[in-house]
């Protein structure tokens, strides 16, 4: 069985993204960038069903400027056997990646494809069940545990105050959430080995999909800064505030 | 944990370390023997994520080696057109008339204001294109020597063990990257080339380094203050006669303004916060201005060499060589290592590419050639001025400075020598005279912590302590006892804190926090501290700009 | 103009998000709302209780099809011609829905608004709060969750809409429902809790950490710590509140000898309320606390469970 997943080159977690003076965007110019987190465990999860003997193939695709291929790279040192970069220097939307997304499953046909739950820098948590809705196919997000079997796949998602369990038929659409594995390190000799493995590239007009943004940034600015509050002289009176005026408890 | 069979790689030439000198080196070599393989391997995220510098540089060595680094777009954009050198008293400042006679060495037309780190990375593109293979996230753990005594290459990091020392579920062997030569470019106190001095004894019959450590700040000013291309350097207060050592700031780019402080680290007085000294300067009237309204974007700190030439080891070893900041080709008095670095690079790689032919074990012809070039003449010119300021003090080395330049010409017959490494000048906490820094304003000056946030520091947490006290006691015995916790003060990043100080006191370590300036390893009063490398990708990660 | 919102519910009774979703919704237009599952009778009522509701549509389903992302999409996609708007508040649920109803009708959602401009432009979070984009949709429909803290509940009470039964459109496709857990653990999970207690450096040790305990489990509090109190073994790291650690933004977090360093920060800022209870004054917590105590936290301690349980 063939897996696909979607990696996206995102600001690297470690990194605190700083707002452009003039309120355009985040500055990205020599921003370290890495692999999305939630598309690490997305890769890791695929590698685990290869061990496991359950997929035969994993391609990883990543859909953006050419730099992504540095995302791929480490996407196939990690476990993936090939790689595939749609290459756009256009805001990548979740509506149209997801519409990419779903012309390369119509071409490789993969039987699940695992996405990331969201990206960290839009935080838009949407492509997955987007591409779900494109494919009219069943879709598990925030997976804290995959199980393949039987041609179905049997997802734990978690949901607010605990888990539901779903069974999906093939091909399924799964979008990783962060207790669904520890993903491994790239290692050095894995990283040398990825060089050889092939990077197919393309761009969306090869696959007819229009990229154009639906939303348009009017700006983008710090949040406002928090402001100090009062200081009290008693339990009693922080007892009464919290219950009275900010009623938090 | 070096029993775990670990996989290998053979190349002709290994790397350690991607700042200018490595990168430099790799790029000479495939343009004089392009079928050499040549591995390069860089302990931060990236190319550039470790790169702290001021850094106004010469293009000499850079239009050496890439003649159309211009056509070739490298970031190369704000030439200097200003500059002042700026003798601070606590509430005022007089600016050095006749800068250009009295310290020839400070003269900069034809210089630019960069980002070294934005450098490195445009310089990390062209090795690549020549075919270099580069690895960041992979730290050059281990030297590798084989049965004749010969260096074999570098084993990296295991990944992915434990605060214990045990392999974790993630853990990952290293992996042997053999070579016929590897060159050492960790810069200024490299961690691999002081298991390779001890090993080869290079450092016999020459002075001990000196360092200075450098803790910077990139700032994005109003557009009004903003001056492109000027530069001011001073000296004076806050130090005392006793410390060498001044703050810069460069106007570059898009509004950005490099700030930073220089403290010599044969500085003695125990109290003295590096860090400190650094926040308030930039309170005095003569740099205050800039600041106000400013943003702060990044933060960092590096330590540099300040011996010069009567410091520079033995080059060579069978195997290898030593190349940049880490052999100590630093001109102090220009404050500039990169050209020096670059062409020091270019020369081990041309030194290689002749071993590489003719098979010889070490790459010999590398002493020779530094020798011959301008950079060993610059070095020389220079050679007494920073030891005149440890002998003579502040002013009187600033004199001794300006009568050097202007009477005779770096010609001196003589050569000063510096006797006592940087850790056993500091004096006792009970003789030296306590320090008042002003609080934080938050504004313009900030805390450690703070700070550290700016610098994007993080290693994994559950990772063996990479900073290694050797004796516990001895910390008790001598840092604490004598020198009130020094570590405590001159380690920028907040990583030594002194627990239970009233009762029980001992050294606690956030081994989380460090930048890799390598101070501790430097200054650490008893040599107890020993700065290992982290599991790879650890450490800063500066942005660009820096 | 015309708004759906889809509403969450814990056994009929609307949750709070929810009605700070419906208040959004009113800054829109007219709003109708849907509720789903098992209990949507009741729901259904307690939804059409609120102010500012005009009709609600109720799809009691007791199959477990309406706890699936498909056949509600479907519903929500179905349902949308006539509206100008589908919000939901920001949860889990309206995660898993919402944007699979968007693809099927070919619109770009916008998570997560803490702002409404005008009827085509809103301002969200990126970058997990570090900035804040004002973005502008093209689609015809706009499809929206809403951050709920952003927005103050609508009243549960004072108002009167009809009540609609519909049936779920869609079978579930290839989707099977197995089963829900609801998490049993004493104390809520750190990232989701509505309340955290944590503790620093001040706690001195593990001993003393403990005495936290009566405190969140007076509050149904989560337990953090920061990164100090970690090194230092008074809790293990999943505890860890900050920059490394989780990042928490609960309707109340209380710091107890917690300096409130940038790295902590990090990790709480985005609460509601923050109290702090520090002994220096210069602590830097106290400049982002709504309410500080300078004092020993080991006499305050005592003195806010006595005042709590005075309260009862
Ligand atoms: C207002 C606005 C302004 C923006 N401005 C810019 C900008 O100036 N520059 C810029 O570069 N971006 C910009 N973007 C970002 C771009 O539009 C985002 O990629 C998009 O919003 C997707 O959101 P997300 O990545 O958070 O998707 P999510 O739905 O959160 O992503 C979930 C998963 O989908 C997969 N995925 C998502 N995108 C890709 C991809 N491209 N390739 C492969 N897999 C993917 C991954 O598996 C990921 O984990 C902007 C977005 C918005 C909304
Ligand atoms: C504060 C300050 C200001 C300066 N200002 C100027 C200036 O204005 N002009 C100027 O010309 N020079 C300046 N210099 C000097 C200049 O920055 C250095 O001389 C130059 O960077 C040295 O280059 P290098 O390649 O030898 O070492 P570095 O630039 O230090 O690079 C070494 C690289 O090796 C990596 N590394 C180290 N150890 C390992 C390992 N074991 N494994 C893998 N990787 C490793 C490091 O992470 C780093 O990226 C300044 C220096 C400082 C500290
Ligand atoms: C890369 C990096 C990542 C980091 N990640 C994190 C992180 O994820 N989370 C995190 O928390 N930190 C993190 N830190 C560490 C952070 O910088 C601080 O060191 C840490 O948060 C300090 O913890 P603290 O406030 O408990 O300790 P301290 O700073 O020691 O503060 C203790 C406070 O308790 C008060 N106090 C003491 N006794 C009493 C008493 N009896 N009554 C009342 N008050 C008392 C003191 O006045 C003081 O303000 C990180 C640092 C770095 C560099
Ligand atoms: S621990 Fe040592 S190397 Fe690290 S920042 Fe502190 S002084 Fe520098």
């Amino acid at each position: 069985m063939k897996v696909l997943v979607p990696v996206k080159r995102v600001i690297d977690y470690n990194i605190k993204p700083r707002v452009k003076a003039d309120g355009t965007g985040v500055e990205t110019a020599g921003v370290k960038m890495s692999m999305n987190p939630f598309d690490e465990i997305a890769v890791e999860e695929a590698v685990r069903l290869k061990e496991k003997g359950v997929v035969s193939e994993i391609i990883a695709v990543s859909i953006g400027e050419a730099k992504a291929q540095d995302t791929l790279r480490t996407a196939m040192a990690m476990g993936a056997d090939r790689s595939i970069l749609v290459e756009t220097d256009v805001v990548t939307e979740p509506l149209a990646v997801a519409k990419v997304l779903k012309a390369l499953v119509e071409k490789e046909k993969p039987e699940l494809i695992i996405l990331g739950k969201q990206a960290i820098d839009d935080d838009m948590n949407a492509t997955g069940q987007m591409l779900a809705g494109l494919l009219d196919c069943p879709q598990a997000t925030f997976a804290s545990k995959v199980e393949v079997a039987d041609g179905a796949v049997t997802v734990t998602r978690e949901i607010d105050g605990g888990s539901q369990t779903v069974k999906l038929a093939l091909p399924a659409i799964i979008t990783a959430d962060l207790r669904l594995n520890e993903p491994r390190y790239a290692s050095l000799p894995n990283i040398m080995k990825a060089r050889k493995k092939p990077m197919e590239k393309i761009t969306p007009a090869d696959l007819g999909v229009d990229m154009t943004p639906r939303l348009s940034v009017i700006s983008v600015s710090e949040p406002p800064e928090r402001k100090a509050g009062v200081k009290l002289d008693s339990a009693a009176e922080l007892v009464s505030r919290l219950r009275n005026e900010a009623k938090v408890i | 944990m070096s029993e775990t069979p670990r996989e290998t790689m053979e190349f002709d030439v290994v790397i350690v370390g991607g700042g200018p000198s490595g990168l430099a080196a790799a790029i000479r070599l495939r343009q004089i023997a392009p079928d050499a393989t040549v591995c390069l391997i860089e302990k931060g995220s990236e190319i550039g994520a470790h790169i702290l510098s001021g850094a106004v540089i010469e293009p000499r060595a850079l239009a050496e080696l890439l003649p159309h680094w211009h056509e070739e777009g490298a970031p190369l954009n704000t030439p200097v057109t200003e500059e002042q050198m700026l003798y601070l008293t606590e509430n005022g400042g007089i600016e050095i008339p006749l800068l250009d006679r009295v310290m020839p060495h400070m003269r900069n037309h034809g210089n630019y204001i960069v980002s070294l780190g934005d450098l490195c990375r445009w310089l990390a593109g062209r090795a690549e294109e020549l075919g270099v293979e580069i690895y960041p996230g992979f730290a050059g753990a281990e030297v590798l020597v084989d049965d004749s005594g010969r260096v074999a290459g570098v084993a990296t990091g295991d990944m992915g063990v434990g605060r214990d020392g045990e392999p974790t579920g993630n853990y990952a062997p290293g992996m042997e990257l053999r070579a016929k030569y590897t060159l050492f470019a960790e810069g200024c106190r490299g961690s691999l080339t002081k298991q390779v001095m001890a090993m080869y004894n290079l450092r016999q019959g020459v002075d001990p380094q000196t360092y200075g450590l450098g803790i910077k700040e990139l700032w994005e000013i109003p557009k009004e203050m903003h001056r492109p291309g000027l530069i001011q350097h001073s000296f004076g207060w806050p130090l005392d006669d006793r410390t060498y050592g001044g703050a810069w700031m460069y106007h570059f780019g898009d509004n950005l303004v490099s700030y930073g402080f220089v403290v010599g680290l044969d500085y003695p007085n125990t109290w003295l916060s590096p860090f400190d000294e650094m926040q308030r300067v930039k309170l005095h009237p003569s740099f205050r201005p800039y600041f106000e309204g400013a943003r702060r974007i990044a933060y960092g700190a590096r330590a540099l060499s300040e011996g010069g030439i009567q410091s520079i080891p033995r080059l060579t070893f069978p195997g290898g060589a030593l190349i940049g900041d880490t052999a100590g080709f630093l001109n102090v008095p220009k404050i500039k290592g990169t050209h020096t670095a670059m062409k020091s690079g270019m020369l081990a790689a041309e030194a290689v590419g002749e071993a590489l032919a003719t098979s010889r074990v070490e790459p010999g012809s590398y002493t020779r050639r530094i020798k011959d070039s301008w950079l060993w003449d610059e070095l020389r010119t220079v050679r007494n001025i920073r030891p005149a300021f440890a002998k003579f003090g502040m002013k009187g080395g600033a004199l001794y400075a300006g009568i050097d330049a202007m009477l005779l010409r770096g010609r001196a017959p003589w050569t000063l020598h510096t006797r006592h490494a940087d850790n056993e000048v500091l004096e006792p906490a009970s003789v030296s005279p306590k320090i008042d820094y002003p609080k934080p304003d938050g504004k313009i000056t900030f805390d450690r912590l703070s700070s550290v946030f700016l610098s994007a520091t993080n290693h994994e947490e559950d990772q063996p302590v990479h900073l290694k006290v050797r004796n516990m006691s001895l910390w008790k015995t001598v840092n604490w006892d004598v020198f009130r916790a020094p570590e405590s003060r001159y380690c920028p990043a907040g990583v030594y804190e002194v627990a239970d100080e009233a009762t029980d006191p001992h050294l606690q370590i956030n081994a989380q926090n460090c930048v890799h300036c390598k101070t501790c390893d430097i200054k650490d009063p008893a040599q107890n501290i020993d700065w290992a490398t982290p599991e790879g990708a650890g450490g800063p990660n500066y942005p660009g700009g820096m | 103009m015309t708004v759906l919102v889809y509403l969450d519910h814990e056994g009929g009774v609307i949750r709070q998000a929810s009605r700070s979703a419906i208040t959004a919704a009113t800054k829109l237009g007219d709003v109708d709302v849907l509720v789903t599952g098992p209990d949507a009778a009741a729901a259904a009522k307690s939804a059409a209780a609120i102010p500012g509701v005009k009709k609600v549509f109720a799809v009691t389903d007791t199959t477990g099809n309406s706890e699936l992302a498909e056949p509600v999409a479907a519903l929500l996609a179905q349902l949308a011609g006539g509206y100008t708007h589908i919000l939901a508040a920001s949860s889990a649920t309206a995660k898993n829905v919402l944007p699979r109803a968007a693809a099927l009708l070919d619109v770009q959602p916008i998570p997560d608004i803490v702002a409404i401009n005008d009827a085509e432009t809103f301002v969200r979070p990126i970058y997990a709060g570090s900035a804040l984009a004002t973005v502008k949709s093209a689609d015809a429909k706009k499809v929206i969750t809403v951050r709920a803290s952003a927005f103050d509940p609508a009243p549960a009470e004072g108002g009167s809409a009809t009540i609609e039964e519909i049936a779920l459109p869609a079978g579930p496709g290839g989707s099977t429902f197995v089963a829900t857990e609801l998490s049993k653990s004493e104390r809520p999970e750190l990232e989701s809790a509505r309340v955290v207690v944590s503790g620093g450096n001040g706690m001195l040790n593990e001993e003393n950490f403990k005495l936290l305990e009566p405190l969140a489990d007076r509050l149904g509090a989560a337990i953090g710590a920061s990164r100090a109190a970690v090194d230092k073994g008074f809790v293990s790291n999943e505890y860890q509140v900050g920059q490394t650690g989780k990042i928490v933004a609960p309707e109340l977090y209380i710091a107890m000898g917690i300096s409130g360093q940038i790295q902590h920060l990090a990790g709480m800022k985005d609460s509601k309320v923050i109290v702090a209870i520090n002994k220096d004054p210069e602590a830097p917590i106290f400049q982002v606390a709504d309410y500080g105590i300078v004092g020993d936290l080991f006499t305050i301690l005592p003195q806010l469970e006595a005042e709590l349980d005075k309260a009862g």
